[in-house]
């Protein structure tokens, strides 16, 4: 009886959310509302989290309310404290939220999305939360030790200065990518540039106003920021409709990327407080605050999904990323489903803050829930606008043309019938010259946004105030992960030169700080620069790069938890942390191994090499190539992006050796091997 | 929102941080400004101050402005384990 009351409200979860999966998954053309898609998701999560996460804590990893946690053992109230675990769930969440699960189900949508989403929720159940709750639990247990410490710590030196080096390139690609996702959205919009440049006095006033006027007085100088911004997007209006200043503002994508570059660099050389520091609370409340009003708008708006659930594009071939489902979508969506930078995260800061280690469940594997929702809500508003305006918006123009008639010509032979007059009104509605070869993630999910939020407030006169307002969001993230990011790129460079060159280790130094930043800042403009001047678009080449990237950090981190467990003696749990680890190698092994060796030129690196190759070694000039230069670069590029696949797959198959010869290790060893912090109890204080 | 600046750290020796009275309203609303905080990187100056007052009595204090500033140097300075954001 005590059995039937415990688990029978958790089988009307469960039937609620297989009747939410259904609906979905068998509709043939009716109209299906998103709330389903929302409603499907949580239920899958609240069984996930209070079965399978459970299971995680008592049986495999064995957690302690008794243990002694860092925060209390090293407590300093600066770095060490013990947090509220409602507290740091936020500080934890806002830390691995980011641009990353809004964009990759967006690009997904063009399989449909049910694939997507039956990825993402498999993928966080299975894998994402897993990792990111086990990875937590380990650097707890190991005083809040990061990522590259533990690996060398269970594995060795060699695969811990393997896995540092992979993180390394990880970032640069990431901070390409994201770049290059401001530079898509931001190409001939006058009013998204102003809106976006806007932002940069706007947070060195609050910068310099919580230094000298009101110090520390974060909330009042944030809620000041808000409202300027808020007048920045009405402001963009005026200049986006103004014939004097709109040129001002019309950048092509080449300018864009070397402002970015130039950005990038100064703002990261900057004292943090000036400009870093205000755009960083800027961008987290905000990011906070509209993720919240999306979730409200879609329950409040109930909007209708649009897009097929599967397209014929699930076949392969689609004109937003080339390959066929596997394994091409569970690369590119990572985050939101599993996202191996998480590992970084939940071996930084949060293992510091937890008061309890049974906490690590709930802001762990709860933690990766919610990024999870917010990846969800994401394919719900790529999946709720018109198919037809989805595709005009995300295929390269050397696919569909660059006329709104050419365009809707060719996606309506695909099935998606639209006419130039609805994308002309389209991007006339949301205060745009063009709405065209958008691909990139944010300007889809921008209308998508506006398309659910102009519904609750403000109506059609409204939609272009949302679509730049979902434009200025993510460019406001995005712009303080690429500010931040390169700062810490350059530390990481600087402690690598100075192994060759001691000089350079001197983090005050001007000089050093400048090089290092340089070089950073050169490494990942060089692929912004390189896919603003792609044949297929950029996104189309460096997402997956990306993508395969993230998931082998995560195979990484998985793989560490497998050797983990073996050394605990908890071997016969392995399979928790070693199935998953599998399925990513297996992804992002293939993955790579296509994008280095298919005979289709849309989706291997060398056949598209070779082809311009070819063509240049007989004389012609390829489009968009312009030059026979212009050709080589395409050329070496592609050679260049094959090259960081063999890297990428190099670093994840030595790990993989490693943590084999690892697990085996610990199975002759007949004594628990875990290298631990040693058992103590929690103090006195902390049981109160 | 924020707490008093460096006035009177005397006043706040609470022994321990989740040990504060009042409505669950307020203390619901002193989460949430604190969690605010937290995801900026600023961790509760009230805290720092107990534990300090507890651990090393009569040892000098950060003013608030001085904690303010040394964390926002911290949260961005870069070194070990200093990756404060995904992507």
């Amino acid at each position: 009886m005590e059995f039937l009351k415990r688990h029978l409200p958790w089988l009307a979860v469960a039937l609620l959310g297989t009747w939410g999966l259904a609906t979905l998954a068998l509709s043939r053309g009716e109209a299906v509302s998103a709330t389903w898609l929302v409603m499907a998701a949580i239920c899958v999560y609240l069984i996930a989290y209070r079965y399978y996460s459970l299971f995680i804590a008592n049986k495999v990893l064995g957690l302690d309310a008794t243990r002694n946690t860092p925060a209390w053992r090293h407590n300093d109230g600066l770095d060490f404290v013990p947090t509220h675990k409602y507290v740091l769930f936020g500080h934890h969440f806002a830390a691995i939220a980011g641009a990353g699960p809004l964009v990759g189900p967006v690009l997904a949508a063009q399989m449909g999305y049910l694939p997507g989403l039956l990825w993402i929720l498999a993928g966080v159940v299975l894998a994402g939360a897993v990792q990111d709750f086990i990875v937590l639990f380990i650097s707890t247990r190991r005083d809040g030790r990061s990522l590259g410490e533990m690996v060398k710590q269970e594995m060795g030196n060699v695969p811990g200065v393997i896995a540092l080096f992979g993180a390394f390139m990880i970032m640069i690609i990431i901070l390409a990518v994201l770049a290059l996702i401001v530079v898509k959205a931001l190409a001939h919009s006058p009013w998204g540039t102003f809106t976006v440049m806007a932002t940069v006095p706007v947070a060195l006033f609050m910068g310099f106003y919580v230094r000298y006027l009101r110090p520390g007085h974060i909330g009042e100088v944030s809620v000041i920021g808000f409202v300027l911004l808020m007048a920045a997007i009405v402001g963009g209006q005026a200049v986006f409709e103004s014939p004097v200043w709109g040129p001002y503002f019309d950048f092509s994508p080449e300018a864009l990327t070397w402002i970015l570059i130039g950005y990038g660099f100064v703002a990261s050389v900057l004292p943090v407080w000036m400009l870093l520091a205000p755009r960083d609370y800027l961008s987290t409340f905000l990011k906070i605050g509209t993720i919240l009003a999306l979730a409200v708008g879609i329950v409040v708006v109930n909007p209708t999904l649009a897009m097929p659930s599967i397209t014929q594009f699930a076949q392969g071939n689609g004109p937003v990323w080339a390959g066929d489902l596997f394994p091409f979508l569970f690369i590119t969506i990572a985050c939101g489903a599993v996202s191996g930078f998480h590992a970084l995260i939940s071996s930084g800061t949060t293992p510091k803050m937890l008061e309890n280690e049974t906490q690590a469940r709930f802001i762990g594997y709860g933690g990766m829930l919610a990024e999870s929702f917010v990846a969800v809500m994401a394919l719900a508003a790529a999946s709720v606008i018109d198919p037809g305006i989805y595709f005009a918006m995300n295929s390269p123009a050397a696919l569909v043309g660059n006329t709104p008639e050419a365009v809707a010509q060719v996606i309506s032979t695909w099935g998606f019938v639209i006419t130039p007059d609805v994308l002309i009104q389209t991007a006339k509605d949301v205060g745009e010259n063009t709405i065209l070869a958008r691909a990139g993630g944010a300007p889809t999910l921008a209308v998508g946004m506006a398309h659910i939020l102009h519904q609750a407030v403000g109506g059609q006169a409204m939609m272009a105030f949302w679509y730049h307002f979902a434009i200025l969001f993510e460019a406001l993230f995005i712009l303080t992960a690429v500010d931040a990011g390169t700062r810490a790129g350059r530390f990481m460079l600087q402690d690598l030169l100075g192994t060759f060159v001691p000089a350079l280790k001197r983090t005050e130094s001007l000089g050093a700080n400048l090089l290092a930043t340089g070089l950073t800042v050169a490494a990942w403009g060089y692929f912004v620069y390189q896919g603003v001047q792609d044949p297929l678009g950029g996104i189309n080449t460096l997402w997956p790069l990306f993508g395969i990237s993230n998931q082998m950090l995560a195979a990484v981190a998985l793989m560490l938890g497998t050797v983990v467990l073996f050394n605990m003696k908890r071997e016969r749990y392995a399979w928790v942390t070693a199935l998953p680890a599998a399925w990513l190698l297996a992804c992002t092994l293939s993955a790579g191994w296509l994008k280095i060796f298919s005979s289709d030129v849309k989706v291997g690196f060398l056949a598209h090499a070779n082809r311009y190759a070819d063509a240049l070694a007989q004389g012609q000039v390829l489009a968009p190539a312009k030059s026979a230069a212009a050709m080589a670069r395409v050329v070496f590029n592609d050679r260049l992006d094959a090259g960081l696949c063999v890297l990428f797959m190099a670093v994840v198959l030595s790990t993989l050796v490693y943590s084999v010869r690892a697990c085996l290790r610990a199975r002759g060893q007949a004594k628990d091997q875990t290298r631990e912090v040693p058992y103590q109890p929690l103090p006195a204080e902390a049981r109160a | 929102m924020n707490p008093a600046p460096a006035t009177a750290p005397a006043t706040v020796a609470e022994p321990a941080p989740a040990s504060a009275s009042g409505s669950p309203l307020r203390e619901a609303g002193r989460y949430i400004a604190q969690s605010f905080r937290l995801m900026v990187g600023q961790p509760s100056y009230d805290t720092y101050v107990a534990h300090r007052q507890r651990t090393h009595p009569g040892e000098p204090l950060m003013s608030y402005e001085a904690f303010f500033r040394e964390r926002q140097e911290a949260r961005y300075g870069g070194g070990k384990g200093r990756m404060g954001r995904c992507c």
